[in-house]
């Protein structure tokens, strides 16, 4: 017995071990919270430096358009506009073409092996560099895109969204653009939610004797609509923040304008111009633009995982 | 009787027509961008592709024709996104181990996975404005202002949410049998994730993480007021603390330049940077595939 004990007593873990194995488990309780204290300093840091510019204009800077570093005026009422336009323009053209294209994907219109290349090809879209997307708009889209636009003018310009002669850069290319690049989001979260749908309801259709559109427009799409909808609204905060492809299509211009054919300017486009080169109160008025486009960003992504978390299938 | 056969005029049958040609047309104007994008890089940019262009530094703009290489960008981009990886790897793969590992569901890892998920959503461009306001403004670097370490540390922020979801949801596949397996045999939790855990995620995690890496790779937007730019070679460890070049920066600078020769330049850049992006996303593809064939035997 007491042989027994003592051999016991020896297998107990070192002191050593022990402390190792509680150091381990804090430094990795530490490094998870680094992601909180970064998103909280991003929030803090980027408030802070915007407060001169936010105490001496308030909210009007979020509807005055003067940008004037020389008299010190500043406004971002067009770069909000633009940022707004931009995303939601682009967002409209890209529902319809990448629900179409998941369903296209998840459907047997075509053999799987066919399917399954389109859907990674369209996935291989997603990484491709921005700044490669924007020099192909300059060099590619825009020539590509310029006999169409003067149609555009010329037919409907009594609209005032193509009011402007179309002179290179425009917002529209802009929004071109970012279809290019929200297509890959919402196709892959489209094709996934799609994929979630439990085949019983697609069988249950099909055997009372739906077609398979009808099927698809009545079960199959209202059961993925949650996650569609998510997929759309990360799309949609990655639109708003988008940065190198938009700056170099959009024209960068203050000037605010209806039309889309004319030169425009997001939030992201005037920071990414304007920073390096600012001083004075030019840079807290350029941290309270970024403080709007976070404030943006967030809340849409915000609203997405509660979307995700509230609707998600449940089958 | 009639009814039994398949009847092309009845409207669904029509209207499904109709709606199946809408779907593929949806698919080929999906994938018409990319297939023309790709082509046009690969010729475009492949035929200005020489020697030379690896070995020289680039020609500040202007009239003379000869617009140079690419040599310290390309040594830029190696650098600024490995600086990232020092810094997101560990952090994000530490902080994976406690959401997996560690943390019970409470409050805070759901506010941490919540955190990750906004962090992700960040655009790109705030993350290089906050390293500005903290660090470049500050000249907090010893002194310096624009460095490619800023650059870095910007673009580490953009990693890192992937990185860690990649650790998060590699340990979670791992089977629990394993785990109990070896505390049963007496071995302590932390000799448990680093012997048996963390080397059955390694490949899932290894595949997110590269994958990570090659989208921090092409960013721009983070580094064009923390790293600027840089026309001169890069010669030793001190460069590190000014300004440093990228393949990103580089085709954004060069594209906008209205001479031919920095157009050209800004092409070449396009295609060794996508060509590098997009092998290392074919592969690591390949390699997930695979592994998930060899898993279910």
């Amino acid at each position: 017995m007491e042989e027994k004990l003592t051999l016991f007593k020896n297998r107990k873990r070192f002191g050593i071990e022990k402390n190792i194995d509680i150091i381990f488990k804090n430094t990795a309780l530490v490094l998870s919270s680094f992601v909180a204290i970064i998103l909280l300093g991003i929030i803090l840091v980027v408030f802070f430096q915007s407060f001169e510019s936010f105490s001496r204009y308030g909210l009007k800077f979020l509807v005055t358009s003067e940008w004037n570093p020389v008299k010190d005026e500043y406004g971002a009422f067009t770069a909000i506009y633009g940022t707004l336009v931009t995303s939601f323009l682009s967002l409209l053209i890209t529902i319809p073409l990448g629900v179409g294209t998941a369903i296209f994907i998840t459907e047997d219109f075509v053999p799987k092996v066919v399917r399954e290349i389109i859907g990674s090809f369209v996935e291989l879209l997603a990484a491709i560099p921005s700044v490669v997307l924007g020099l192909w708009a300059i060099f590619v889209m825009e020539p590509f895109f310029r006999a169409f636009f003067v149609f555009l003018h010329n037919f409907f310009g009594w609209i005032p969204l193509f009011s402007t002669e179309p002179t290179g850069r425009n917002s529209l290319l802009a929004i071109l653009i970012l279809v290019v690049m929200l297509l890959p989001i919402v196709t892959s979260i489209a094709r996934d939610s799609l994929n979630q749908v439990p085949k019983k309801l697609r069988n249950a259709a099909y055997g009372i004797g739906a077609s398979r559109w009808k099927t698809i427009f009545s079960v199959i799409l209202p059961a993925a609509l949650s996650g569609i909808m998510a997929g759309v609204l990360l799309a949609l905060g990655r639109a708003m923040g988008e940065t190198m492809a938009v700056t170099m299509i959009i024209g960068n211009s203050n000037a605010f304008s209806w039309s889309l054919l004319s030169p425009g300017y997001t939030i992201s486009s005037m920071l990414a111009n304007q920073f390096g080169e600012a001083d004075g109160s030019q840079v807290s008025s350029l941290f309270y633009a970024a403080f709007v486009l976070m404030i943006l960003s967030l809340v849409v992504n915000i609203f997405a995982q509660w979307l995700v978390k509230k609707f998600s299938l449940k089958y | 009787m009639n009814s039994l056969y398949y009847q092309k005029r009845l409207s669904r049958n029509i209207g499904d027509k109709f709606f199946t040609s809408l779907s593929v047309i949806c698919a080929l104007i999906a994938i018409l961008p990319l297939i023309f994008l790709v082509t046009y890089i690969l010729i475009k940019g492949g035929s200005q592709i020489t020697p030379e262009l690896f070995k020289l530094e680039p020609n500040p703009p202007g009239d003379d024709l000869d617009a140079g290489g690419i040599n310290p960008a390309l040594i830029g981009t190696l650098i600024i996104t490995t600086i990232a990886s020092i810094i997101a790897i560990p952090v994000g793969v530490g902080g994976g181990i406690y959401l997996a590992e560690y943390s019970k569901g409470g409050a805070f890892s759901r506010f941490i996975r919540f955190g990750v998920n906004v962090l992700a959503g960040v655009p790109s461009i705030i993350a290089g404005v906050f390293i500005y306001a903290l660090i470049v403004s500050t000249k907090i670097l010893f002194g310096s202002m624009y460095s490619g370490l800023a650059g870095g540390m910007a673009l580490s922020i953009l990693m890192l949410p992937t990185v860690i979801k990649t650790t998060d949801e590699g340990l979670k596949l791992v089977p629990n049998e394993l785990r109990y397996a070896s505390l049963g045999v007496g071995a302590s939790m932390y000799t448990t994730i680093l012997k048996v855990t963390l080397p059955s995620a390694f490949r899932s995690i290894a595949t997110g993480v590269v994958l990570g890496i090659a989208r921090a790779a092409g960013e721009t937007a983070p580094l064009i007021f923390t790293a600027l730019f840089s026309y001169y070679y890069i010669t030793g460890f001190g460069d590190l603390f000014y300004e440093m070049g990228s393949l990103a920066v580089l085709i954004y600078n060069f594209a906008l330049e209205p001479y031919d020769a920095q157009n050209k330049l800004a092409w070449a850049a396009s295609f060794i940077l996508v060509l590098s992006i997009l092998s290392v996303n074919i592969f690591s593809r390949i390699l997930a595939a695979f592994t998930e064939k060899t898993k279910r035997v």
